[in-house]
């Protein structure tokens, strides 16, 4: 499979954060086996040498794991296939001729810096709020003296996959950062490690969503179908659960 | 200057232990006083930063992603080292040791390399403890895998995920210190140039990348936590923003660069599939522990991997190397592939690829096992197949998922096609033992210095010195400098010298923007990779690297009247980003090709074609070359500078892993 294809780009354009954005079109020929990204890296190259200033966008390891890229493509975070980000989608899942759509993260909470990159410092600020265990360096006892069962260790890690892409948050009608939240949360709650500060830790997490601006959850379900990592909606309920358990003993 | 290593005197089993507790202290009063920055966020730089605020001490952390945990250490896949012998298979702190001293071909300091190995257990313990999920066996113990150049099993792993759990435990860390007001964080900041006062590291000048603007922040020292230079061939395995342009400004100002030529090529990559390629992806070496390594015995055998039965295929590495078989380190299996595709026997339509195929494990290790833990007896293949499948997707499913997604190929039904790729910089800022560049002050952690690798990096090491600098060694080094620094009041960020910095940062932008060529940064990049790739690659030769530096000095001139930086100074501007990036690695490559032309030896990753032996191994020469080249930065050129190696624990001899 090696033809080309001619796409034509609908990119969301906006100078900075205060500005007012549009779209605007482009012309570009891709191939099947590029990715997503790459296909923008060439129209950049076209736009530099024409003089014209290149589109913004945020990306960095391209493959899956570091977070960084975020484009909503023909509407959807991380474009049309389960399971995968930006960067890792290819142009085979797109046909020659096609027009695609492509915009930043959507929330108040994530404003635009620039065209296809957006600020998602909230996400710092509630990790910082709690999303962590208090052990000082040098503080730890032998790795092997607490037994954790291979199912525990299992789904904790599976929570802990997350990436903190933001992609959840851009594909909730509310904005609600509950999955990337839930997600922490259930990694640490899993762990004995996590214990002392099970309480203490989700209400100041949550503390820190609602204050940064993320809308409610209403149980639609579009963040874990969005969700490149596939963290399953269960964690949203074991949020729930965690912070009501947390408000009943008074925390 | 004559370079002192500064490893401390008595058995390298008790250099360290003597060193803590002797080195001076700094008081919980005076370190609130005492400002640190630590540039870089990966496992270095989390670790190192939030250890020395918890220690109390003030710290401002830089990165130039968009959050601290989207360092590049975040791709790391595979695994962590460290002595435990968990698996009772015979594993110490001198297995590991010698293991790397070996493994990096007699090129690494015994001192600091055993120090690794001691700290190595307390990491684990660390990381546990922080709430990293490591895999588990059924008993709820920790489980381990095997790497490349060991007999032992003493790797500890997150799936295919290990960098981003470990990278996720240190950034929590850090951003509790955050949380507690402990350190304060820049993101989207770079830093451009480091200020010297009184011949001390004294600050940086960061850019805003936000807001374009330039900034001048003051620290009683500097830690570069800046990573690797890989990028500077363009295509490897680092993530794009990877970069050397921290660790080059400390060097022009006179940081010398250790063993800049010492390379890892990574013999386990997705093949390049074309011109717009823009990086590889690396398939992790774990998988070398189940993939069996494999050309066809026939020049140019076209069939599908499938149909070529097994005495037609050449398992090269158990051929070549019985003992270790596909577990031999990285330089040599790279080697071995290239030497294959050279000869006409690799595959795919390129021809430049080799198989790495689980079929065999899939079938006989893990379907067998599984059938008879089931009480499935007599089992048909099928059936061995489809329970081998599951195990081997519990332990590389993220990995065979992006294999499948990059290539369009399911690696459970035909085997991957793999060939090597930049991967990791053995070289970087030379650093003593107390990881203290040549500027007083200044210091470089994880894998922006050169220290403990040698001629080449054992798998699942870089994460383990990364921690071990960061969260044991730097807190206590450290202490040696600042204990001296206590009188030393904060010094304005007006003081003559960040005047002076902040103008040479300035002019440097203003001269690339003011160039208004035709060309993009990145087809500079591109051009550079290929020049790096083809004569400072996998094999050197005198003649290739003396073209390359022509070549290189010829392009650099071209970028600075050609290269065209889009858009304005003082605003978001990756284009300007990359652009002061690529001047850099222009830079760079130069010095990289003339330390290997220096070296006029084959040692690890450092394969030099006139220098091997009769079966094409690599040919050290320890009377010439058993020394750390350092050099340090004269303007228009450098000057070398030699720490010699003393082995006084290991016997040095030819690496063998037959
Ligand atoms: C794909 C891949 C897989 C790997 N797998 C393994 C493995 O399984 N096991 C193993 O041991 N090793 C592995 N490695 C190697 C290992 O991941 C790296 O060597 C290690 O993570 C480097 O960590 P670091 O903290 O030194 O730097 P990095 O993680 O690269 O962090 C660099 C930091 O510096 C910042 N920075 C850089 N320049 C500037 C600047 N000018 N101003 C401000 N900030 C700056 C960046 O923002 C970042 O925060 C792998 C590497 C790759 C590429
Ligand atoms: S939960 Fe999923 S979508 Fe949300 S930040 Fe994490 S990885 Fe991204
Ligand atoms: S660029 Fe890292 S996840 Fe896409």
């Amino acid at each position: 499979m090696n033809h080309d294809m001619n796409i034509t780009l609908k990119v969301w354009r906006q100078e900075n954060t205060n500005a007012s954005g549009r779209f605007e079109e482009h012309k570009v020929v891709a191939n099947p086996d590029m990715s997503f990204l790459e296909m923008f890296d060439v129209l950049n190259e076209q736009l530099i040498e024409t003089g014209k200033e290149p589109i913004a966008f945020d990306h960095d390891c391209r493959e899956g794991i570091c977070g960084m890229c975020s484009m909503v493509i023909n509407g959807r975070p991380h474009g049309p296939k389960r399971g995968v980000t930006t960067c890792q989608l290819h142009m085979r899942s797109f046909k020659d001729g096609d027009t695609i759509t492509v915009e930043p993260w959507r929330a108040n909470a994530f404003p635009v810096i620039k065209d296809l990159s957006v600020n998602r410092g909230a996400f710092d600020r509630i990790i910082s709020a709690g999303g962590f265990v208090s052990v000082n360096t040098g503080n730890a006892v032998d790795a092997n003296a607490i037994l954790i069962p291979k199912e525990v260790a299992d789904e904790a890690f599976e929570a802990a996959t997350c990436i903190g892409c933001g992609a959840c948050v851009s594909a909730c009608k509310n904005a609600s950062a509950m999955l990337f939240v839930g997600a922490k949360v259930t990694q640490l709650a899993k762990l004995p490690q996590g214990q002392p500060e099970r309480e203490t830790r989700v209400v100041a997490m949550v503390n820190q969503m609602d204050a940064e601006g993320f809308g409610a959850c209403t149980n639609t379900g579009a963040c874990s179908a969005e969700c490149p990592k596939q963290i399953p909606l269960s964690v949203i309920a074991n949020l729930n659960k965690e912070y009501y358990r947390a408000k009943m003993n008074g925390k | 200057m004559k370079l002192d290593a500064k490893i401390p005197q008595g058995p390298v089993s008790e250099k360290w232990n003597s060193y803590k507790s002797s080195v001076p202290l700094v008081n919980p009063a005076n370190k609130r006083n005492l400002e640190i920055i630590v540039v870089g966020t990966g496992l270095a730089g989390s670790s190192a930063a939030s250890t020395l605020a918890e220690l109390g001490y003030k710290v401002k952390a830089f990165c130039f992603q968009d959050s601290p945990r989207r360092a590049h250490s975040i791709a790391a896949q595979g695994g962590i080292n460290a002595a435990k012998n968990y698996q009772n298979d015979g594993d110490s702190v001198h297995r590991l040791f010698y293991d790397t001293i070996k493994g990096g071909d007699f090129r690494a300091r015994e001192g600091n390399v055993h120090r690794l190995a001691e700290v190595s257990v307390n990491i684990i313990d660390q990381c546990v403890a922080a709430g990293v999920p490591f895999a588990r066996e059924y008993g709820g113990t920790l489980s381990n895998r095997s790497f490349g150049g060991t007999q032992v099993q003493r790797t500890f792993y997150a799936a295919g995920q290990t960098g981003q759990q470990l990278l996720l435990g240190a950034y929590s860390g850090l951003e509790r210190q955050v949380g507690l007001g402990n350190v304060k964080m820049y993101s989207r900041h770079e830093m451009i140039e480091l200020v010297i006062i009184d011949g001390k590291a004294r600050g940086i000048i960061a850019r805003n990348l936000v807001t374009g603007k330039l900034e001048r922040h003051f620290g009683h020292a500097v830690l570069l936590c800046t990573g690797g230079y890989g990028n500077v061939f363009y295509l490897s395995t680092n993530a794009m923003g990877s970069n050397v342009t921290a660790a080059w400004k400390a060097h022009r100002q006179g940081a010398y660069f250790g063993n800049p030529c010492f390379t890892q090529i990574h013999p386990t990559c997705i093949p390049v599939s074309g011109h717009y390629q823009s990086k590889l992806t690396l398939m992790s070496e774990s998988l070398r522990n189940d993939g069996r390594i494999w050309v066809p015995k026939k020049q140019g055998d076209d069939r599908h991997p499938n149909d070529i039965p097994e005495e037609e295929r050449d398992y090269y590495l158990e051929r070549r190397y019985p003992a270790f078989g596909n577990l031999v380190p990285r330089d040599i299996a790279s080697r071995a592939a290239k030497e294959r595709c050279d000869a006409g026997y690799g595959v795919g339509s390129s021809k430049m690829a080799v198989y790495l195929d689980f079929r065999y494990n899939m079938v006989n290790k893990y379907g067998r096992a599984e059938a008879s833990k089931r009480g499935i007896e007599n089992p048909s293949e099928d059936i061995l197949v489809a329970l081998g499948k599951e195990v081997v997707k519990e332990q590389y499913g993220n990995l065979f998922d992006m294999y499948k997604q990059i290539t369009d190929e399911d690696p459970y039904e035909a085997p991957m096609r793999i060939y090597p790729a930049v991967h990791y910089t053995m070289g970087g800022l030379w650093v003593d033992y107390e990881l203290q560049t040549t500027v007083p002050g200044l210091y470089a952690l994880g894998e922006a210095n050169f220290s403990d690798h040698g001629a080449n990096r054992l798998g699942a090491s870089a994460l383990m010195q990364g921690l071990a600098d960061g969260y044991f060694v730097i807190p206590y080094t450290i202490g040696n400098y600042l204990s001296k620094e206590i009188h030393t009041k904060p010094i304005t960020t007006d003081h003559e010298a960040f005047v002076a910095a902040e103008k040479i940062a300035n002019d440097r932008i203003q001269q690339l923007m003011n160039i208004n060529g035709k060309r993009s940064a990145e087809s500079y990049h591109r051009e550079l990779g290929l020049i790096m790739w083809d004569k400072c690659g996998m094999a050197r030769n005198e003649a290739g690297l003396k073209q390359a530096i022509s070549e290189i000095r010829a392009l650099r001139e071209d970028f600075y009247k050609n290269v065209r930086v889009p858009g304005k100074v003082e605003e978001f501007n990756p284009e300007l980003d990359k652009a002061g990036r690529v001047a850099d690695f222009l830079e760079l490559g130069e010095l990289m090709c003339i330390d290997a032309l220096d070296r006029n030896e084959s040692c690890g990753g450092h394969f030099r074609e006139e220098y091997q032996t009769e079966e094409g191994e690599a040919m050290r020469d320890d009377d010439k070359y058993a020394y750390v080249s350092a050099w340090e930065y004269k303007g228009s050129d450098w000057q070398l500078h030699k720490e010699e190696l003393n082995y006084e624990n290991i016997k040095v001899q030819q690496r063998s892993y037959k």
